[in-house]
């Protein structure tokens, strides 16, 4: 066993020699977490270290817990294994985690995406001997336009909803995708609205520190004149519900990587997707695991059967392992993070009790 | 090229009527005459000859994607239509292109007198300088396989805003054989008197389903009743000593029936005729299933023409004495077929489709319970006094179908779809109990709702037990009721029928796959049906 550093057991991914799990899905003693998302981060753990971006997230998601924090590049040992985080570029507190043991090298990346979104810490390269990674989006079909013209696009969009006076609604997740839309997305076209789970997210968030516009949330009193020009964000699991028959007329976009192709846009009782994704594309995959000089490679989640072969076919030892990590679900009701109910659990306790009617 | 791409995208983005009228409307605006025909064949099914066959496009879209084709085809699999998997694999362009569509499409057609290495440089110079959206189109164009999600009906209320031409005349003007490199946008559509070619066939009418009760119809007297037949339904025309003979799929079928043929020596010029094609042999009509031995065939030796011999049961006239008749209301319609074809006597192959006599929708109502009897699939209702429609319009016509029979079967294999049901699993074999066994009987893919496919898809990927390519074999518990049109015999099934036109009636949550019924079952409904 001295040569894995990381095993891969049915509570998750277990170092002996350190004696913890990175983002186990059972309950343990000792966890370290490389994001706030849902099957990421769980509940029952005893002791949880992430980044300190992820703690105000996981705090309002999973209750309070003994969380420990740290900043991206720090060191901690722990039983003699070096421990640190470095930026997956994936949402606000993400991170690959880097063990170092003897010489040997293993980073698990979690999640993670090499193009700067504008508010995530930039994705960076930490050379390894062996690389854990995701392949949500592990087949070359997958190549993200850049984001400019992404939100180039959806502005135009609100723009021409706005000049017709019906309500742009994006369904986007309540962690990463919201907070990227909202600071990205033109805010000179009109006013915008939030969900109350997003709202609530942002006021994590913005514990930490972080500059996000304070945005009101949607609230019962709101007249439907209010959102004929406005952006409403919402998470997925909103469609369908009264609260959101209240914006019509509408136009709805989904913003996820899925939506770059047709057939699993039509599938979205969606008028417009957006293939804007917090994963890597293609290219993505390849350049981070090329950059870290990582002669093994372990693929996670996503299309990991294919993905691994064709590294396989390129030079490296890859396998597959299976996991409990979702990514972002090609079916976005069903997405990695945060269902509506979740976080009602968790609502953090602020004056809004009816996050959803 | 680049308002051709637009449209399809603008298009593809929208469910809603309206919207999709304007985004037309605005493609119409925006490019030449010589762009809009090409838009309007590729619109309405006149592709372009493929030029290149699917398995050189892969082989050589993976070369220019640096990809072994294993995995262009793991991409296909995950995206489900081969040109838009192409599309978003090869690299971005190095440069753009504004030539319009005609120039693609010329280009495209240019490549049948090449040799393969050349045709091979033509289509990597093409990706190189069209974007993502423009080669999708591209590859359809190439591949022969443009489809879009328009009706030619919409196109056409379209086309119609922008030329100020009505509908039902520019309906008429885009039938029949067209070629948009030959004729110009004015020659086809804007003459009073197009230099019609003399095949051109009329638009068909059709109708809806009855849902409602028939006496909602109010009086008897005012409809013809008459059976529906499953055949296939053409419209006949002779004009200029020549017979032709189109489908209702708007495909030119004329060499299909060579028998037919002989109506030259019988009607006058300037008929076209309404009716359905029927295999007929002593004076009786044969199940569809006949038929289907000679469709698809490129050699119909004299063996299968007197196997399968058909027969033009006639509905209707549309043209007669060289004139559009089609205003005339129909019982006027009717004296003067059934005048013509007593007067053409040209038996046994043109017969007037019979009228059903009643009084009372009673009456009727139980002549239709005789229907399977008559090798028929129910009634078509015809409101005496209308006039011949182009296309589906509610409240002149009405067919009138009997209910499908109808089976309980269990699902055992499932099988990922293509387009917008690529990744899901929507294609089902279901069988039927064969002592303690089940044995497969039927594929179906329809009749689920979305939200009942997204359901059984979980549960099939829960459930499967084996994979062999994209098959996999499910845990035996989900029953359907599955409806179908007809039943033959069959060595290609392990359960030795084949079905007509199966379909999911319902998701019979309520049953238990021992509730599912038997071959016995299905044995029975083939004798009875082979007997009548």
């Amino acid at each position: 066993m001295a040569d894995n550093l990381i095993e891969f057991t049915p509570k998750g991914m277990y170092c002996a020699q350190g004696d913890f799990y990175i983002d186990p899905w059972r309950a343990v003693e000792r966890a370290l977490i490389t994001h706030a998302h849902g099957d990421h981060a769980r509940y029952g753990h005893k002791y949880y270290l992430s980044h300190h971006d992820s703690i105000p997230i996981m705090k309002a998601r999973l209750g309070f817990n003994l969380y420990d924090g740290v900043a991206y590049g720090e060191t901690r040992v722990i039983n003699g294994v070096k421990v640190s985080f470095h930026p997956a570029g994936h949402i606000i507190g993400s991170a690959q985690i880097r063990l170092e043991y003897k010489g040997q090298v293993w980073v698990a990346s979690g999640d993670y995406k090499t193009e700067f979104d504008g508010i995530s810490p930039a994705f960076e390269t930490v050379k390894c001997h062996v690389f854990i990674t995701e392949s949500t989006f592990g087949l070359p079909v997958y190549n993200w336009n850049p984001q400019q013209e992404i939100f180039d696009d959806m502005n135009a969009w609100w723009q021409h909803n706005k000049e017709r006076g019906i309500a742009t609604v994006i369904m986007a997740y309540s962690l990463g995708k919201a907070q990227r839309i909202l600071h990205n997305i033109d805010k000179g076209i009109g006013p915008v609205y939030l969900h109350g789970a997003i709202h609530n997210m942002n006021q994590a968030i913005r514990s930490s520190g972080y500059d996000l516009p304070n945005f009101p949330k949607v609230d019962a009193s709101m007249k439907k004149e209010h959102f004929r020009q406005a952006l409403i964000i919402a998470p997925p699991g909103a469609t369908g519900t009264s609260w959101f028959k209240r914006f019509l007329p509408y136009s709805v976009g989904v913003a996820s990587g899925w939506m770059a192709v047709r057939g699993t846009k039509h599938r979205q009782a969606a008028d417009k997707g957006f293939a804007l994704s917090d994963h890597a594309d293609w290219p993505g995959l390849n350049a981070a695991i090329k950059a870290t000089g990582a002669e093994k490679v372990i693929v996670t989640h996503g299309y990991t059967a294919v993905f691994s072969k064709w590294l396989c076919e390129n030079g490296y030892d890859s396998r597959t392992v299976e996991t409990q990590f979702v990514g972002e679900g090609p079916d976005i009701s069903e997405e990695e993070t945060d269902t509506p109910e979740n976080i009602e659990i968790q609502d953090l306790g602020l004056e809004e009790k009816n996050i959803q009617e | 090229m680049k308002h051709f791409a637009r449209l399809f995208y603008e298009l593809d983005q929208t469910n809603k009527t309206n919207e999709k009228v304007d985004v037309l409307v605005k493609y119409f605006k925006s490019v030449t005459d010589e762009d809009i025909m090409h838009m309007l064949a590729l619109f309405t099914g006149r592709r372009p000859k493929r030029v290149v066959n699917a398995t050189l496009l892969r082989t050589w879209a993976a070369e220019k994607a640096g990809i072994p084709l294993w995995l262009l085809e793991e991409s296909y699999s995950a995206v489900g239509d081969f040109s838009e998997t192409v599309a978003l694999l090869l690299p971005n362009p190095k440069t753009e292109s504004n030539k319009p569509l005609a120039y693609w499409v010329q280009y495209v057609m240019s490549l049948a007198s090449k040799t393969e290495e050349e045709r091979k440089q033509a289509i990597f110079q093409a990706w190189e300088q069209l974007n993502k959206q423009e080669r999708f189109v591209f590859n359809k164009i190439t591949s022969s396989t443009f489809r879009v999600g328009v009706s030619q009906a919409l196109v056409i209320r379209a086309l119609s805003v922008h030329s100020g031409i009505p509908g039902n005349v520019l309906a008429h003007r885009l039938m029949g054989k067209w070629d948009p490199i030959t004729i110009s946008y004015h020659d086809l559509l804007g003459t009073e008197n197009p230099k019609d070619d003399l095949s051109k066939p009329y638009p068909f009418c059709l109708a809806h389903p009855l849902e409602e009760a028939v006496d909602s119809l109010g009086s008897p007297e005012a409809w013809q009743a008459e059976w529906k037949w499953d055949g296939i339904r053409s419209q006949i025309i002779m004009r200029n000593g020549h017979i032709f003979i189109w489908s209702r799929g708007e495909e030119l079928v004329t060499e299909k029936f060579p028998e037919l043929e002989a109506l030259k020596g019988y009607l006058p010029n300037g008929t076209v005729i309404d009716g359905e094609i029927l295999p007929f042999q002593d004076g009786k009509i044969l199940s569809f299933n006949v038929l289907q031995t000679r469709i698809g065939r490129k050699n119909l030796s004299p063996k299968i023409l007197k196997e399968a011999p058909v027969v033009l049961f006639a509905y209707d006239l549309l043209e007669w004495e060289g004139q559009d008749i089609r205003e005339k209301p129909l019982q006027e319609r009717q004296l003067l077929l059934a005048e013509l074809v007593k007067q053409a006597n040209a038996n046994p192959w043109l017969q007037l489709s019979p009228k059903l006599d009643f009084d009372t929708w009673d009456e009727l109502t139980q002549k239709r319970l005789q229907a399977r009897e008559h090798i028929s699939e129910g009634l078509m209702l015809k409101r005496k006094d209308s006039g011949y429609q182009v296309g589906r319009k509610r409240g002149d016509w009405w067919k009138w179908k009997i209910d499908p029979l109808s089976i309980d079967a269990v699902m055992i294999y499932a099988m990922k779809g293509s387009g917008r049901r690529a990744n899901l699993y929507t294609d089902y074999t279901f069988g039927v109990w064969k002592g303690a066994e089940l044995v497969s009987f039927a594929k179906a893919y329809s009749g689920l709702t979305d939200k009942e496919i997204i359901e059984v898809d979980k549960w099939v990927r829960k459930n499967s037990l084996e994979k062999f390519g994209p098959v996999v074999t499910v845990k035996p518990e989900l029953v359907f009721e599955i409806g179908f049109e007809g039943i033959q015999k069959s060595s290609r099934h392990k359960s030795g029928v084949a079905l007509r036109f199966p379909r999911m009636l319902r998701w019979r949550t309520d049953k238990t796959i021992q509730d599912a019924d038997s071959i016995e079952t299905l044995q029975g409904i083939l004798n009875v049906y082979e007997n009548s």
